[in-house]
């Protein structure tokens, strides 16, 4: 079943920033990891783009999801517990950007 | 008259399964009156209604507590449910339909701990754990369990040391629900695969506790 | 300012209330309608997360789980135009009429 996608455009281990945003659609991009900095751990293949499904759009082209770890330190201001506490999430590929540094 | 009647009287509109003992809420009212309606125009049948009813009512953790022991009794069952968990489902015998979400399984080791919380509804792996706990769906997990998640597994019993990572996963893709492979306790060598399961909890599987210690045997008297 | 359903981090302290309940018939039912429902293709997850994520704050927060999933299935069928409001009102009626 071919349907429209794009290819992956980040690979597992690289570094990638959430973008800010809330769109007046649905979608699941939750505010505290947006503008946060996180590594991609896996590619979860390609899925319709569920901004554009809560409507009844086709979801067309999907977009490559991604599981991206980020340091829970680095989330919350405050984070009761140790550096090496993490949190995984998955994120379309529409909100990341390549974070260079 | 019982709450199956198929009395119609005038009225030739489908049938629900009315509960005529309990005052029903006004919501409860809504979702009856609505489903007889979808019944009536033909949009779904009471059968069909009826079957989903039945497959949800039918699971329930002992499906995952027996994946989790098979995992713990045969290594190379575990790194085929780790790599891709719905191939080595299916091997176990389960049916997941071609709707069902994917199951992720994710591994509690001595160095990892994963707590599963989906923030934005209530996402569960609902194929091998039947429906979620209330408080699996509450505002109060669902905020704090991501900010405060060593806090939370306090709340359930559960003191991680420092030196493991706590990991939350926070389910917000379209496909894939996690479950969570909770370390098998010390002092179950030689133990049976339905002995490992009974050791097995929801909570434990959902990453807010461990797994259930084995009882030492009871004294001689 | 984030939406009403996206709670990751809301202030909260309240302890996890670890008390469950049994579900009743009809919770059931409307969980398995929106699955039927589904299958059919006449509404999809994506659809009725959204409905749910347009309830108004207080409502969002006071409503039940299965009053939710009720509320999303209403505002579904009226927007699909498969239900109109008047027709489940007058049903509603009817019901409970019946079970008198």
């Amino acid at each position: 079943m071919a349907t429209a996608s794009t290819p992956a455009r980040f690979g597992k281990g690289q570094r990638v920033k959430v973008r800010v945003g809330t769109p007046p659609t649905h979608f699941r991009t939750p505010e505290y990891i947006q503008s946060k900095t996180g590594v991609v751990v896996a590619l979860f293949g390609s899925y319709r783009n569920p901004e554009s499904l809560g409507h009844g759009g086709d979801g067309l082209p999907m977009q490559p999801l991604y599981l991206v770890e980020f340091d829970q330190n680095h989330l919350w201001e405050n984070y009761q517990g140790p550096d090496r506490d993490t949190l995984q999430i998955e994120v379309f590929e529409n909100w990341l950007e390549p974070e260079i540094a | 008259m019982s709450a199956l009647s198929t009395d119609h009287g005038d009225h030739d509109h489908a049938h629900t399964g009315i509960e005529e003992d309990v005052e029903l809420s006004y919501y409860a009212q809504r979702a009856q009156a609505m489903e007889s309606l979808i019944i009536e125009k033909g949009m779904c049948t009471a059968e069909e209604i009826q079957r989903m009813v039945d497959t949800m009512r039918r699971r329930s953790p002992t499906d995952g507590a027996r994946v989790v022991a098979h995992a713990w009794s045969d290594a190379e069952f575990k790194a085929r449910l780790l790599a891709d968990a719905v191939p080595a489902l299916l091997e176990l015998g389960y049916t997941l339909p071609e709707n069902t979400p994917k199951v992720t399984v994710v591994e509690n080791t001595d160095v990892v701990h994963h707590m599963v919380v989906c923030t934005l509804c209530s996402c569960y792996p609902r194929a091998l754990l039947g429906t979620p706990p209330d408080w699996f769906k509450s505002l109060a997990y669902r905020s704090r369990a991501v900010v405060d998640p060593r806090g939370v597994m306090k709340e359930f019993g559960l003191n991680l040391g420092n030196d493991i990572e706590v990991r939350v996963m926070d389910s917000t893709g379209p496909d894939t629900r996690f479950l969570v492979l909770p370390r098998r306790p010390a002092g179950t060598e030689g133990f049976s695969e339905e002995e490992l399961a009974n050791l097995v909890t929801r909570d434990s599987m959902i990453g807010v506790t461990d797994a259930l210690s084995p009882q030492p045997a009871p004294a001689a008297d | 300012m984030p939406k009403v359903h996206d709670r990751g981090g809301w202030p909260n302290e309240d302890p996890i209330d670890q008390s469950e309940h049994v579900l009743s018939d009809w919770e059931v039912r409307v969980d398995a309608l929106h699955m039927v429902l589904g299958e059919k293709g006449v509404r999809t997850t994506d659809e009725m997360r959204r409905a749910i994520e347009s309830l108004e704050l207080e409502k969002y927060e006071s409503l039940g789980y299965y009053e939710k999933w009720t509320a999303a299935l209403e505002i579904l069928m009226l927007e699909k135009g498969i239900l109109d409001s008047d027709e489940i009102d007058r049903r509603m009626v009817q019901l409970s009429q019946r079970s008198g």
